[in-house]
């Protein structure tokens, strides 16, 4: 009986794409970001919230993922930042050939910060590279401070957490110490950044964090 | 998570790697699935089932072998597996460093003689 030895990935074909979507971005002196969450906790406000403040110290491209409808790209591309919508039609999370054919609408030399915006999903995205320099795991407060136990995969594959809707501690049973410290658990090295979308807390000291990480060159200045 | 895409990945890898010719059968495919992958085994049995009828995989069985979650603390030194599938040592409660658990690996597969 014969064994053919194998020891490949199985996502291996998804790896090589992230790889190579990784390398042209680098290329291009990008900083590319994969935001992911539960669906609902504000990344697409936070990102206008970014945007807003940001757009004019720094050339932003964005990417938006979603199951259906091409309303948050329309959102974004209220801030004349260039902004294409993948719509996955029942997929629960980005690939990293989904990612490759959307740069291919982008002028990456026009950009140095790419943000991609995944699928609401904290599960299935942890595992698709898509070829970023980092995720980002937002977590609201109105979804129980144990998030990051219940979802240990998402929290340690991030290095940002942006805790958003502060502004409803009042009236949430959440503790804020305890879900910092239950992420930093899990990931250690989490850099946390608290905010509302809503009221603007927060907003000033994460996006002056993500602007300074920013190459201050690439072809696009 | 996506058991049906993973066993569609599985057997593209599988069938990459056989022999050139038409005649070469696969008994067995051998996989590795860590407890924190996010697959369900049974699931990925059951998908693996439904796509190989006429392929040259047909009547191949998956065999997996499951990965447990181990880890090493660094804060007191303790190596071995990790209860409820946290990443926390069980002696001293700090973060450990996974040495096991995240696999999603194609190991093997044997030919039908």
């Amino acid at each position: 009986m014969s064994v053919i030895t194998i020891e490949r990935k199985v996502l291996e074909k998804n790896d090589e794409i992230a790889s190579a979507n990784r390398e042209l971005l680098h290329a291009h002196g990008l900083l590319t970001v994969n935001m992911v969450s539960s669906p609902g906790a504000g990344k697409t406000t936070i990102l206008e919230r970014t945007l807003e403040r940001i757009a004019d110290r720094v050339p932003v491209g964005v990417i938006e993922g979603d199951v259906q409808t091409d309303l948050d790209a329309q959102r974004v591309a209220r801030y004349r930042v260039p902004a294409i919508q993948i719509v996955t039609r029942g997929g629960c999370h980005l690939e990293a050939a989904l990612v490759r054919d959307a740069l291919r609408n982008l002028d990456l030399g026009a950009i140095r910060l790419l943000i991609i915006e995944n699928v609401g999903n904290l599960v299935c995205p942890s595992n698709y590279d898509l070829g970023e320099d980092f995720k980002i795991v937002v977590a609201s407060t109105a979804e129980g401070d144990d998030k990051p136990l219940k979802y240990p995969a998402m929290f340690r594959n991030a290095s940002v957490l942006l805790v958003n809707k502060v502004d409803l501690l009042p009236y949430l049973d959440c503790s804020i110490d305890r879900l910092t410290s239950n992420a930093l658990k899990i990931n250690p090295s989490l850099q946390v950044f608290k905010m509302s979308a809503r009221t603007g807390e927060g907003l000033d000291a994460w996006c002056d964090w993500l602007v300074a990480q920013t190459p201050h060159t690439g072809t696009g200045t | 998570m996506h058991e049906l895409s993973i066993a569609q990945s599985i057997l593209d890898i599988a069938e990459r790697h056989l022999p050139p010719g038409d005649n070469t059968r696969v008994a067995v495919v051998r996989v590795r699935v860590g407890q924190l992958s996010g697959v369900v085994p049974e699931s990925l049995e059951f998908c693996f089932s439904a796509i190989v009828p006429g392929t040259r995989l047909e009547g191949a069985s998956l065999v997996i072998e499951r990965v447990p979650l181990t880890g090493s603390c660094p804060s007191c030194g303790h190596t071995g597996p990790l209860p409820d599938s946290l990443p926390f040592c069980p002696v001293c409660g700090e973060a450990v460093t996974v040495l096991s658990g995240n696999e999603l690996h194609v190991a093997e597969m044997e030919l039908q003689e």
